[in-house]
């Protein structure tokens, strides 16, 4: 079947079969390999990304449920070279350890964060709890979703991808021990 | 990695579209809408269907309304949408109580009040919360609609009474002013099934029970209600005597599995204790309590 579906705001138009399963449309057939596939059984998260408007488990929607209808995935969280408050959170308060959760982490974040831009830590949890990190790093996931909330956009000046740290995006951090 | 085996998909803009689809498919058709459950069972390829029948779009189905002296809730209302209704908060603490531990909020951002009750799990929250509150469901078909209470709704785990080209449209909830209702849940961790759950809903004349619904999640019992708990309350007072009595009562009719989730004795111990704190907890929310 055809499927026309509009993914970080760019429109594709695809031949699937109709049994594949959101996750694998992004991952398999448009190469957005940024959502991660865990546990094939909605128990992990690390596969959310966002349907309309929405934080949805894409393991558990066919690609077919989709059609006509707009996703967004981690890679669509960025503004070109400026990171989103979130990722910059997650960079800042060493938010990840595999980095296996955080994308799913994320974009549950940013839909928080829309919708409450100053949660408290217990919202922050709540907001989480469909989501496992096998890191065990939940303290610095709640840290790094509080640390976007309180600098939600950059100030004029400062380098938007680092928020004044020292790692630089897409180059190796000065900051590993040796 | 898990894929459905190879499927059909069509998608209805109608509930009249939605029963015809049904009706070509003659029982080998499903409907989808949030997929929670059916998409895993597809996996797991304990379900096969033929073609599912994306019924997202029937956004007709999507409302919570005050009808007369019951309440009304579409089928394809979201879980969340139950949560955060202000209507269904004033009357029913019960279900808040629920949705709060239904899932997790994401998986909440899609499942539907219809499609919990469709699945008939032994251990779904909503079934046991609209059993005890003795609500009544909508049935559709092509040639009329029925009323079902929802105690006569499951045929036995994962089976109702809807036929093949039948569709669940409606959730309709008595009002009864000045009840009480609460929802006690024990589970291994967020977004679980339930080890047991317990809902209670009473009303209450002083402290005289006039009218009460105690129903049980994930403890065996037939049509999961805890009848003989119900009919000793009824014209008695609320004491700790009497819902010690009403707690094993419950106990006392649950025919819990041993699984993971723990053995007989725990799971009897967990209807008993749970029925006393859902009958004291609606007890207090009806009077005003908390």
């Amino acid at each position: 079947m055809q499927v026309r579906i509009t993914v970080n705001g760019v429109e594709h138009v695809n031949e699937i079969e109709s049994r594949q399963l959101l996750v694998h449309y992004l991952r398999t057939t448009l190469g957005l390999t940024g959502t991660h596939w865990g546990c094939d059984t909605s128990q992990c998260g690390t596969c959310v990304a966002w349907l309309d408007e929405e934080p949805v488990k894409t393991c558990t929607v066919l690609a077919a449920m989709a059609d006509g209808h707009r996703v967004r995935t981690v890679e669509g969280l960025a503004d070109g070279a400026t990171l989103d408050p979130v990722q910059v959170g997650f960079m800042a308060e060493h938010g990840l350890q595999c980095g296996f959760c955080t994308p799913g982490m994320m974009m549950t974040a940013r839909h928080l964060l829309d919708h409450d831009p100053d949660p408290d830590e217990a919202t922050i949890r709540e907001a989480i709890s469909g989501q496992i990190c096998r890191c065990t790093g939940y303290e610095n996931i709640v840290r790094a979703v509080r640390h976007a909330a309180g600098h939600p956009s950059h100030p004029a000046g400062a380098d938007p991808a680092t928020n004044g740290h020292s790692a630089v995006v897409g180059e190796p951090s000065q900051e590993v021990p040796a | 990695m898990q894929t459905p085996a190879p499927v059909d998909y069509a998608r209805a803009h109608s509930v009249e579209q939605a029963l015809d689809l049904l009706a070509q498919h003659g029982g080998e058709a499903r409907l989808i809408a949030g997929g929670h459950s059916l998409i895993p069972m597809m996996r797991l390829r304990i379900a096969q269907p033929e073609c599912v029948i994306d019924i997202n779009d029937l956004t007709e189905l999507d409302y919570i309304r005050v009808t007369g002296d019951h309440l009304s809730i579409g089928a394809l209302t979201r879980h969340k949408t139950v949560l955060a209704s202000p209507v269904i908060g004033e009357h029913y603490a019960i279900l808040n109580d629920a949705e709060r531990v239904i899932a997790d909020p994401i998986v909440r951002n899609r499942g539907t009040v219809g499609g919990s009750l469709c699945q008939a799990d032994p251990a779904e929250d909503l079934s046991a919360v609209l059993s005890a509150l003795r609500a009544e469901v909508v049935i559709r078909s092509r040639t009329g609609s029925r009323v079902v209470p929802v105690r006569e709704l499951d045929d036995g785990p994962y089976q109702t009474v809807l036929e093949d080209a039948e569709i669940l449209t409606e959730v309709r909830i008595p009002i009864r002013p000045g009840a009480g209702s609460a929802y006690e849940k024990v589970e291994r961790r967020t977004g679980d099934w339930a080890v047991a759950a317990v809902g209670a809903y009473l009303v209450l004349d002083g402290a005289t029970v006039r009218d009460v619904g105690i129903a049980l999640a994930a403890l065996g019992v037939e049509h999961g209600c805890a009848t003989e708990a119900e009919d000793f309350l009824r014209g008695r007072e609320i004491t700790d005597q009497t819902l010690a009595e009403a707690g094993r009562l419950a106990a006392a009719a649950s025919r819990p599995s041993p699984d993971q989730r723990g053995p007989v004795v725990y799971k009897r111990h967990l209807a008993d204790e749970l029925t006393r704190r859902a009958l004291r907890r609606a007890a207090d929310r009806a009077q005003g309590r908390i």
